[in-house]
C-alpha cells in the first residue's frame, strides 16, 4: 500500500509542550500538567494538556457526574442491587418522568419521577454551565464563539423534550425517561399519539439538515483527504493563500457538479445544516400537542401528504352506541 | 503474511460475518395494501412446509353420531347446558371435550366417577361456563370468529390450563423505588420484548369497562373545550402500544397487516382485518369479564393470579403466532354442539350491545 496517502498522521514529533497564549488577567488559574501519547497522536494531537478547569468546567463535571449517578443508582435499585441483573438488563432500564398525576409540579416524592426532575435538572445545569465554558474559552482565545452556538441548539431540543414542551402541555408525563430502550418507545410512542411525526414539516426539515449534515461531513472530509498529499489539511492556510491542495479541490467539484463550496464556505453549509438539525427538530417537538395534536389530519387539512385510495373500511364503533 | 493481504482476508471475514445474519432462504411477499405503503406480508417458504404440532386440529374422538335420539336432559340429570342434544351427541362432545383438556386425567378431571351428575368438583362448574363462553362466541362473535368458529381446543391445546394466559401482575410497593420498575423495562413475551408497559392486558383486557384503546386525535389541532379535548399522554399513549405489540406478536403479523402505517387512526386506510381485531378485543374482554372473571370464587387458590384473580385469555391463547388460529381449519362444524344455531340470549350470555353490534355500520 502507498505509504503517502496519509489516514493518520503518522509522524508524531517530540518536543517541548506548547503551552499556549498567555491568560487575561483576571482568569481563573490554568492547569500546568502536561503529557504525550503515541495513541493519541495517531487519531489527533498527541500532546495532552495543559487543561483550563475553571469553576464552570468544575461545576459542569460534578452536576454530569451527578445526574449519572441519579439515573445509574436509581435503574440499579429497580434491580434490587443486583450488578448482574443491572448489566443484563440495562438496556430496558429506565428512569421514568413522574406520571399524569402530577402534572407539571416541581414537587413530587422522589420515588414516583422526582428522583427524574432532580436528575433532568442537574443535566441541564452540566450542559449549560459546558456551554457557558465554550463561550468564555472561545473569547480568551480571541476566537468566534461558533461552538457555544451550535451546542446550544443542541441543549434547545434536549430542554424542549424535557422541559419546555412539558411546561406547556402542563406535565411532566410527556417528557422522555432515561433509559435505552425506553427513550426509543417514547419516541415511538410520541409519534402514534400525535398522528405520525413524519407528517410535521419541522420533522422533515429536520431530518434533511441531518442527513445533509451526513452528506456534507463526507463530501467534505473526502475532499480535504484527497488532497491530503498536496498539504490541503492546512485548511485555514489555504484559505488566506490557496495552494494546489484547495485549487485542485475546487476544480474536482467545478468537474463533477459544476459548483464548488469554497474553503471558507464549506464550514458554513456545515455549520448550519448540524445547527438547524436540532433547531428545527425542537420546534417540530414543541408545536405537536400545543398547537397541532394529529399531524396527518393536519398533513391532509394542508395538501402536504398524499390521501391514499379509500378501503372501504368503516370504524365499527360508528355503529355502535 | 503481508499486511495488505491480510487487510483483505480480514474485510472478506467481515464481510461474510455480517451476511451471517442474513436469511438466505426463499420468501414469499403478498401484498394487500397501496403500492408504497408496505402494506405486505413476508413470509419465509419453511415457514409454510413446517406447521408446529401445536396448530395441527385433532381428529374427533369417534365418528359423529347421526341426529335424533333422546336428549341429554332426559338421559341424564343435572346437564344444564347441553340438554337438547342427542344423548349419542352428548357423548360423542364430552369424549371430544376429555381429549382436548384433560387427555391424560380423563373423564374423572371434572366428574365424580361415583355420580357423575354431581358439581362438587370444581372443574366442573368451570367446564359448564366455559360450555356457555363457547356456545356465545360461535354464536355472537362471528364478527371475529367468523363461520370457523372456536372450540375448547382452540385454547386448551391437550392443557387443562391454557399455556397461554395471564392475570393482574403483583402489586409491588409504588413508594420505593427499590425493585420498582413501573410496570415495564422487563423483556416479556408479552411486550414483545420491548421496554413497554406490561400492564396492557390489564388496562385493555380486564372486562368490558376497559380502558378505551384508541389514543390519537380525530381531528387535527387540540380542542380548546376540555370536553372535547383528547388528554391521553404520551406515557399512556405507550400502553397502547405495548397492546399492539402483543396481538403483533401473537398473530405473526406486522403492524401493516391492518394499519396504513400512514395513519394507524385512519379506518378508511386500513384493512377489512383491522374490523376483525376491533371485535376480537372486545370478544377478549367479555370473555375475561363474564366467563372467566365470574369463576374467581369458583377456581382454588393455586389456579389464581398473584392478585387472587383467575387466568385469563389474551390474543396468543387461541392464535398461537398465526393470523388465523389451527391454521383457519373449522373444527367446530363436527362439533354442533358447541354452536347452537340460533342466537343465545340468557342473561349470561348476552353481550353488550356495544361491544357487538349485529350488523356493520
Amino acid at each position: 500500500m502507498a505509504t503517502y496517502q496519509n489516514i493518520f498522521t503518522q509522524v508524531q514529533l517530540s518536543h517541548a509542550p506548547e503551552m499556549g497564549i498567555e491568560m487575561k488577567p483576571g482568569s481563573d488559574p490554568r492547569g500546568t500538567a502536561v503529557g504525550f501519547n503515541h495513541l493519541f497522536g495517531r487519531f489527533g494531537q498527541a500532546q495532552l494538556g495543559p487543561i483550563y478547569l475553571g469553576w464552570t468546567g468544575l461545576l459542569s463535571i460534578l452536576c454530569g457526574l451527578t445526574a449519572f449517578e441519579i439515573i445509574g443508582l436509581n435503574m440499579m435499585a429497580s434491580v434490587n442491587w443486583d450488578p448482574i441483573q443491572f448489566v443484563r438488563m440495562l438496556p430496558w432500564l429506565s428512569l421514568e418522568p413522574p406520571g399524569p398525576e402530577y402534572g407539571f409540579s416541581p414537587i413530587v416524592p422522589l420515588a414516583k419521577g422526582g428522583w427524574w426532575i432532580l436528575a433532568g435538572m442537574f443535566l441541564t445545569l452540566s450542559v449549560l454551565l459546558w456551554a457557558i465554558r465554550t463561550y468564555r474559552r472561545a473569547r480568551a482565545l480571541g476566537m468566534g464563539t461558533h461552538v457555544f452556538w451550535a451546542f446550544m441548539s443542541a441543549i434547545w431540543l434536549f430542554l424542549v423534550l424535557g422541559f419546555i414542551r412539558p411546561a406547556f402541555m402542563g406535565s411532566w408525563s410527556e417528557a422522555v425517561p432515561f433509559g435505552i430502550f425506553p427513550h426509543l418507545d417514547w419516541t415511538a410512542a410520541f409519534s402514534i399519539r400525535y398522528g405520525n411525526l413524519f407528517y410535521n414539516p419541522f420533522h422533515a426539515l429536520s431530518i434533511a439538515f441531518l442527513y445533509g449534515s451526513t452528506l456534507l461531513f463526507a463530501m467534505h472530509g473526502a475532499t480535504i483527504l484527497a488532497v491530503g498529499r498536496y498539504g490541503g489539511e492546512r485548511e485555514i492556510e489555504q484559505i488566506t493563500d490557496r495552494g494546489t491542495a484547495s485549487e485542485r479541490a475546487a476544480l474536482f467539484w467545478r468537474w463533477t457538479m459544476g459548483f464548488n463550496a469554497t474553503m471558507e464556505s464549506i464550514h458554513r453549509w456545515a455549520w448550519w445544516f448540524a445547527v438547524l438539525t436540532t433547531l428545527t427538530g425542537g420546534i417540530g417537538i414543541l408545536l405537536t400537542g400545543t398547537v397541532v395534536d394529529n399531524w396527518y389530519l393536519w398533513a391532509q387539512q394542508h395538501h402536504y401528504a398524499p390521501a391514499y385510495p379509500d378501503t372501504g373500511v368503516v370504524d365499527p364503533a360508528l355503529g355502535s352506541k | 503474511m503481508k499486511p495488505n493481504l491480510m487487510l483483505r482476508l480480514g474485510a472478506v471475514v467481515l464481510g461474510a460475518a455480517l451476511l451471517g445474519g442474513c436469511q438466505l432462504e426463499t420468501k414469499s411477499a403478498k401484498q394487500y395494501g397501496f403500492r408504497g405503503t408496505g402494506m405486505d406480508q413476508i413470509t419465509l417458504a419453511s415457514a409454510n412446509k413446517k406447521i408446529d404440532p401445536i396448530n395441527v386440529v385433532p381428529p374427533p374422538p369417534y365418528d359423529p353420531p347421526k341426529p335424533g335420539g333422546r336428549p341429554a336432559k332426559e338421559a341424564y340429570q343435572n346437564v344444564q347446558v347441553l340438554g337438547d342434544i342427542s344423548e349419542d351427541e352428548f357423548s360423542y362432545t364430552m369424549a371430544a371435550i376429555t381429549q382436548w383438556i384433560a387427555p391424560e386425567q380423563g373423564c374423572n378431571y371434572c366428574h365424580n366417577p361415583a355420580n357423575m351428575a354431581s358439581d362438587e368438583i370444581y372443574t366442573k362448574k368451570v367446564a359448564r361456563r366455559m360450555l356457555q363462553m363457547t356456545r356465545n362466541i360461535n354464536t355472537n362473535w362471528t364478527q371475529h370468529v367468523k363461520q370457523t368458529g372456536v372450540t375448547c381446543y382452540t385454547c386448551h391445546r391437550g392443557k387443562a390450563v391454557p399455556t397461554e394466559n395471564w392475570a393482574l401482575p403483583a402489586k409491588g410497593n409504588e413508594d420505593t423505588i427499590l425493585g420498582n420498575k413501573h410496570g415495564q423495562n422487563a423483556p416479556l413475551v408479552s411486550t414483545a420484548y420491548s421496554s413497554l408497559p406490561n400492564t396492557a392486558f390489564a388496562k385493555y383486557l380486564l372486562d368490558s369497562n376497559s380502558a378505551p384503546i384508541r389514543v390519537q386525535t380525530t381531528y387535527s389541532h387540540p380542542s380548546q373545550y376540555a370536553a372535547t379535548k383528547n388528554k391521553t399522554t404520551t406515557m399512556e399513549a405507550e400502553g397502547t402500544y405495548s397492546l399492539m405489540m402483543h396481538t403483533s406478536s401473537a398473530l405473526g403479523v406486522n403492524c401493516t397487516f391492518c394499519h396504513n402505517a400512514g395513519s394507524f387512526q385512519a379506518w378508511n386506510m386500513s384493512t377489512p382485518k383491522r374490523v376483525g381485531a376491533w371485535y376480537g378485543y372486545r370478544m377478549v374482554r367479555n370473555i375475561n369479564g363474564e366467563y372467566i372473571g365470574t369463576l374467581a370464587s369458583v377456581f382454588p387458590k393455586h389456579r389464581l393470579g398473584p392478585q387472587g384473580d383467575p387466568l385469563k385469555v389474551n390474543c396468543t391463547t387461541c392464535h398461537r403466532g398465526i393470523n388465523k388460529p389451527l391454521g383457519g381449519v373449522s373444527m367446530v362444524k363436527d362439533y354442533p354442539a358447541l354452536r347452537p344455531s340460533a342466537p343465545m340470549v340468557t342473561a349470561a350470555a348476552a353481550p353488550a350491545p356495544a361491544a357487538a353490534p349485529t350488523k356493520m355500520p
